[in-house]
């Protein structure tokens, strides 16, 4: 009993410093930022004074907060499916390769592991009006991507499922690799087409993986922000805004602490929602994940 | 990157192989698509070395001739050179830090009975999870109280709170994998658990320690909020920082632009191209494991 003891007296010693520097770097501030989000902070103007629910009355009524809502779960919803259906069939592809996997996976992790400021960059130049390639290989068309109102959301999409795609194909083919070439044998000699095969066989398989990455792709989707605020910083007229923008240029640029504060509050809420109702979900559809 | 593979057969054999040789350029033709998926990087490498002049010219697709005056411009200004030694500072000290920190935490969870272990570790995956937009505001606040804004630390801090999450769920699954009987007959042979920990653990860890390093360097080189939040001067000024403040003062200066993008990317591509197979790994266990 007293070793039994001692044992856990140490395990918790050494657990200590990390759950330490963890309370105090994420599990306060998470706190904090609650509490933040009920005071009307305007540092500028001198402005200190605790509001109760006053931000949160305003964000309800706020047009501008639920066109950047409305962005968000647009950007997320799409960018997810893209990129959970181009990593399916990028997956597919690689398995094909005999000669040169390797390299092949590095043309495409090269893209997930670059800094979002960097792909902003890159996109940027991409879209270029005049000197960009997106325009040239669509023949010399003059658009104007990011300049556009209504292109810019699907440029920015893009540069998203560009980036985050690669993700989904790794997981994908590490369980695609994973599978017994007979399984495949045996569909051939029951005399099954690629269809047959890829929807009774491949898609199955890969069921848990792919509700796994479209779980943490949500999760990311949901609370990205560098790409479009280096890209387009939520413009034009607002709209690539999604709410962390909405939030960082409340926080940082109006210098509205509790209002940006808030915003940031609701992004959490969404973020922990979606994850919580998803593992429920599939609980109850019999996945543990 | 066809030479090795097609050179020596045509040479040997002549023409029994000629089936293979169209079979082997057959195999590598489907990696054009893969090589392609690149392009939005490789043509940003080929900006980076085009004259000023043929920069805002399109077509031609090639230019006439290559040019390092990017990288000479970018070097030679201080502001992207301070940047790369900050974020080469802040991600190994990151790194050192979160390892440090996670190995001993991971090592409790998952060879000391902690109560409420399991809650423990849920909470502590959760973290991964947290949006830093959530928690920028009151570590900003927090920072400017303990007077480390614009400072290293306060990236080393804030960054290292991001990473631990995930250096935890990695390194304990890694392990769960080692039997702890192999601790156990060492201690019965008379070697203290430090001892066993230091001998037998570490070495077998150390394929999981290189995943979770490789994680967390890449995730502290490539964060961007924190590090654009907290950082003033180029004292302490990242990479993507410098990035994306990039100075143009009439004109956007692409080429430039293209060359620190470069430079940014130097780290990220060496790792995916020279220490693939333990970025897969360290991706794939934090995903898989239940």
């Amino acid at each position: 009993m007293t070793s039994n003891r001692r044992t856990r007296t140490q395990g918790l010693c050494l657990l200590a410093p990390a759950l330490l520097v963890l309370g105090a770097l994420t599990l306060y501030p998470t706190v904090w930022v609650g509490w933040l989000s009920l005071q009307r902070r305007m540092p500028i103007f001198d402005v200190n004074r605790f509001e109760g629910l006053g931000n949160y009355v305003f964000l309800a009524t706020d047009p501008r907060f639920w066109k950047a809502a409305q962005v968000t779960v647009l950007f997320t919803a799409v960018s997810v499916a893209l990129e959970v259906a181009g990593g399916v069939l990028a997956a597919l592809a690689l398995l094909g390769v005999r000669t040169g996997a390797r390299i092949a996976l590095s043309c495409l992790l090269l893209a997930w592991a670059l800094p979002s400021v960097v792909t902003a960059k890159l996109f940027e130049w991409l879209y270029n009006p005049a000197a960009g390639l997106v325009n040239f290989a669509l023949g010399g068309a003059a658009l104007n991507w990011l300049g556009d109102p209504r292109l810019a959301l699907p440029g920015l999409i893009v540069a998203d499922v560009w980036r985050t795609m690669p993700f989904v194909t790794v997981l994908c083919y590490a369980r695609l690799l994973a599978i017994p070439a007979d399984v495949y044998e045996a569909a051939q000699l029951d005399g099954a087409g690629a269809v047959a095969t890829f929807t009774r066989i491949t898609l199955p398989l890969l069921r848990r993986i792919l509700l796994i990455a479209v779980l943490f792709r949500t999760l990311d989707a949901l609370r990205s922000f560098d790409l479009m605020f280096v890209l387009t910083g939520g413009g034009p007229a607002g709209s690539t805004e999604t709410l962390t923008v909405y939030a960082y240029r409340s926080l940082f640029q109006a210098v509205q602490l509790g209002l940006g504060s808030a915003v940031g509050v609701v992004v959490f809420a969404l973020v922990m929602a979606v994850a919580w109702g998803y593992l429920r979900a599939l609980r109850r559809g019999g996945l543990t994940v | 990157m066809g030479v090795p593979a097609g050179a020596p057969a045509r040479g040997a054999h002549g023409v029994t192989l000629r089936l293979p040789v169209a079979k082997r350029l057959k195999a590598w033709a489907v990696l054009i698509p893969f090589a392609l998926y690149a392009t939005p990087f490789f043509w940003q490498l080929l900006t980076s070395l085009k004259p000023e002049a043929e920069l805002m010219v399109l077509p031609p697709l090639l230019p006439s001739r290559l040019t390092w005056e990017h990288y000479r411009a970018v070097l030679g200004q201080s502001v992207m050179l301070r940047a790369l030694v900050n974020s080469l500072g802040v991600g190994a000290i990151t790194t050192g830090l979160a390892l440090g920190l996670g190995l001993f935490g991971a090592y409790g969870i998952a060879r000391y009975p902690i109560p409420g272990k399991g809650l423990l570790l849920l909470l502590i995956v959760g973290g991964t999870a947290f949006p830093q937009i959530a928690t920028v505001s009151p570590l900003y606040l927090l920072m400017r109280a303990l007077g480390l804004r614009d400072t290293w630390l306060a990236l080393i801090l804030a960054n290292t709170s991001f990473a631990l999450p995930l250096v935890i769920w990695l390194l304990t699954g890694f392990l769960q994998e080692i039997p702890p009987q192999l601790e156990e007959s060492a201690s019965v042979d008379g070697a203290s658990r430090p001892r066993a920990f230091r001998w037998i653990v570490l070495p077998l860890l150390a394929p999981g320690l290189a995943s979770a390093a490789l994680l967390t360097f890449l995730f502290s080189w490539n964060e961007f909020l924190f590090a654009y939040t907290f950082t003033a001067t180029e004292a302490s000024r990242t990479v993507p920082v410098a990035l994306a403040l990039f100075p143009g003062v009439f004109e956007v200066p692409w080429g430039d632009i293209a060359a620190a993008s470069i430079l940014a990317s130097v780290p990220p591509v060496a790792l995916v191209v020279g220490l693939q197979r333990y970025l897969v790994r360290g991706l794939l266990s934090g995903a898989v494991r239940e």
